[in-house]
């Protein structure tokens, strides 16, 4: 469940002109901005977009990206882009980064629908004029190419339907492969990165079934783990439970304040119209502590604002 | 017309492509008995004299004439059916058949835009419950697995726009891989790959051109060593060229059955597609027209229908 809290009237040329009286003046009313912007949903973001362009003849995602500034700015700016251009973007930032962020990748083949997948690939094509594809296989050569290169590629059949005997079969092939720490085999890479959801987490459940260990502890076994192993564990725990995964990585986010505020983010930003609560609800039960705790001890201002906002804290 | 006429016609009704309807209607129809055996006795290649005394078939006899008259329902019923499901059911049965089939796979991912591949691969998941990338890497087992699934996965952009170092840098990379082919097999090399899956057709095009500069050779003569690739390359610069010698080959006399399929598959594919381009191409390469030869080789109702797929596109 979502959430994201939205007011039960919305007028688009309302908002146009509070926001536009934000920007007025020497500085900027951030709060009005959060007030405004962390409570619409993509609809009435894209809507207020429209208003004040025709309004005010400029664009308003210009305008808070030159007048914002810091973690606020870029928080801003991928909340109010339209969901699959947002996605683009973070995706094409990922592929940028001196050390590759592969979660990012791996979670648009893996969280996101088929459907949903396809229209950040049309984004990213439309914004970047390259097509994701062609970037992911530019850059990073290596193993963990071949891995991102076909989970990138790939526009999963979305049916329920499984084959109990193909999960039995496919079962045994990850596990044999990850026995011999033949991670990056092609057996592994074609089942992790054709087959549909439901079919994987038939394979996964009958992993567990046979092996009695789950393959995501499997994956991370007792030695030092490679970056591939990292992948490959982020790509399961993705299809098999994505509320886990952003606990997860909302956890490390937090504990790494200071140096990486764009996890944070990028996972409040992405969450928040989705499945933000049943995060939050594994947050807690993993920490201890309500996510808006964590998020309120650890970050400031209005950026703390902004995404506790998103994350629903009422005022 | 005299009975030897007849006989003539009617073997001739048999031995094209598809069926001459008519003739088997007017002459058949009329024929008595001895009329029939006069037929049988005469035409040892479908015929055989039995021990027991009567003409009996040859087996393929049976077998090629079902084949002749299924040319035209196949024809109508590709034709009719949507291109994403005909384009899904073709690339399924290709991926069952094996090497011999993978050119059709080939066509499919890359002649096709990216909207259309994409619709097939949509065709595919509600007819078949899985994906094609799935079926493809699960079935394909040779050396060209990993060319056909990246080429099936591929979402190509359409935009025109190309970077042209980008382009000679690839097409330098292109160079020392088929320099090193020998070393390193071209269909196992990830750069090779790379290239032909994911880039744009125009960025593919602009890497033949700088390829044509720095080696002075034709890029896709010179993949020949795997001849799939050189039928990538073809497919995704100048698929016009590609479909008029697979027409050709089909067209020829006393080729086999598996290469003269191809002729239905390339017409009512590129019917709406590249049909123009691929009658001039056909007239500059052979000298003759594209819907002259198929009047030639071709018969009946099917003949008359591919006739007028090919004169589309004006």
């Amino acid at each position: 469940m979502a959430t994201l809290i939205t007011p039960p009237h919305f007028s688009a040329v309302e908002d146009a002109e509070a926001l536009r009286n934000a920007f007025k003046g020497w500085g900027t009313d951030e709060k009005a901005i959060v007030r405004i912007l962390g409570h619409r949903n993509a609809v009435q973001r894209k809507q207020i977009r429209e208003a004040y362009d025709q309004l005010f003849q400029e664009d308003l995602v210009k305008r808070l990206e030159s007048d914002l500034s810091g973690h606020f700015e870029r928080a801003v700016y991928r909340w109010i882009l339209d969901p699959a251009d947002r996605d683009a973007v973070l995706a094409n930032v990922a592929l940028r980064k001196s050390e590759y962020d592969f979660n990012v990748l791996i979670e648009l083949s893996c969280v996101l629908s088929p459907e949903e997948f396809l229209a950040v690939k049309r984004a990213y094509q439309f914004r970047y004029k390259h097509s994701l594809e062609e970037d992911v296989a530019s850059h990073n050569p290596g193993d963990l190419r071949k891995l991102l290169v076909a989970l990138v590629g790939v526009y999963r059949y979305n049916g329920e339907e499984i084959n109990a005997t193909l999960a039995n079969s496919e079962a045994d092939i990850l596990h044999e492969a990850i026995k011999k720490k033949d991670f990056n085999s092609d057996e592994v890479i074609r089942i992790l990165s054709t087959r549909s959801k439901a079919q994987l987490n038939a394979t996964f459940n009958r992993y567990r079934e046979e092996h009695k260990l789950s393959i995501t502890k499997d994956l991370l076994g007792a030695s030092a783990v490679s970056e591939f192993q990292k992948a490959l564990h982020a790509t399961v725990r993705c299809i098999n439970d994505p509320h886990k995964y952003y606990a997860k990585l909302l956890r490390d986010g937090i504990k790494r304040i200071g140096t990486d505020e764009d996890t944070l983010t990028r996972v409040i930003v992405t969450r928040a119209e989705k499945d933000l609560k049943d995060i939050k609800e594994v947050y807690y039960k993993k920490n201890s502590v309500s996510l808006d705790d964590a998020v309120s001890k650890e970050i400031s201002g209005d950026y703390k604002a902004l995404l506790l906002a998103l994350i629903g804290k009422q005022d | 017309m005299a009975l030897t006429d007849e006989i003539q016609t009617l073997t001739k009704a048999f031995t094209g492509l598809g069926v001459d309807e008519r003739s088997l209607v007017t002459i058949l129809g009329k024929w008595k008995p001895e009329e029939r055996q006069s037929f049988r006795k005469g035409n040892p290649n479908f015929f055989k004299e039995d021990e027991r005394h009567f003409e009996r078939c040859h087996e393929d006899y049976v077998k090629r004439l079902e084949q002749e008259f299924m040319r035209f329902k196949k024809a109508i019923v590709l034709w009719t059916m949507h291109p994403w499901e005909r384009d899904a059911r073709m690339a399924k049965k290709a991926i069952k058949k094996g090497p011999e089939a993978y050119a059709v796979l080939v066509e499919i991912a890359c002649s096709r835009s990216s909207e259309e591949l994409l619709g097939a691969r949509r065709a595919y998941h509600s007819l078949f419950e899985h994906s094609i990338e799935e079926d493809t890497s699960r079935y394909i087992k040779g050396s060209e697995r990993k060319l056909l699934v990246a080429l099936v996965s591929a979402y190509r952009y359409e935009g025109s726009k190309v970077e042209e170092d980008h382009a000679k840098s690839e097409a330098k990379a292109l160079a020392n891989a088929i320099k090193n082919s020998d070393k390193k097999k071209l269909l196992e090399d990830d750069e090779v790959v790379r290239i032909l899956a994911t880039r744009s057709k125009p960025h593919i095009q602009a890497v033949y051109k700088q390829y044509k500069q720095i080696s002075d050779k034709n890029l896709d003569e010179d993949l020949e060593v795997a001849l799939i690739l050189k039928e990538t390359v073809q497919c995704l610069c100048s698929p016009e060229k590609y479909y008029t010698k697979v027409l050709d080959e089909a067209l020829k006399n006393g080729t086999n059955q598996k290469i003269r399929k191809a002729l239905t598959r390339v017409i009512v594919t590129q019917a709406d597609a590249d049909m123009k381009n691929i009658r001039e191409e056909f007239q500059t390469k052979y000298g003759v027209a594209l819907s002259k030869k198929i009047e030639d080789t071709a018969c009946g109702s099917y003949k008359d229908f591919l006739v007028n797929l090919v004169a589309r596109g004006n």
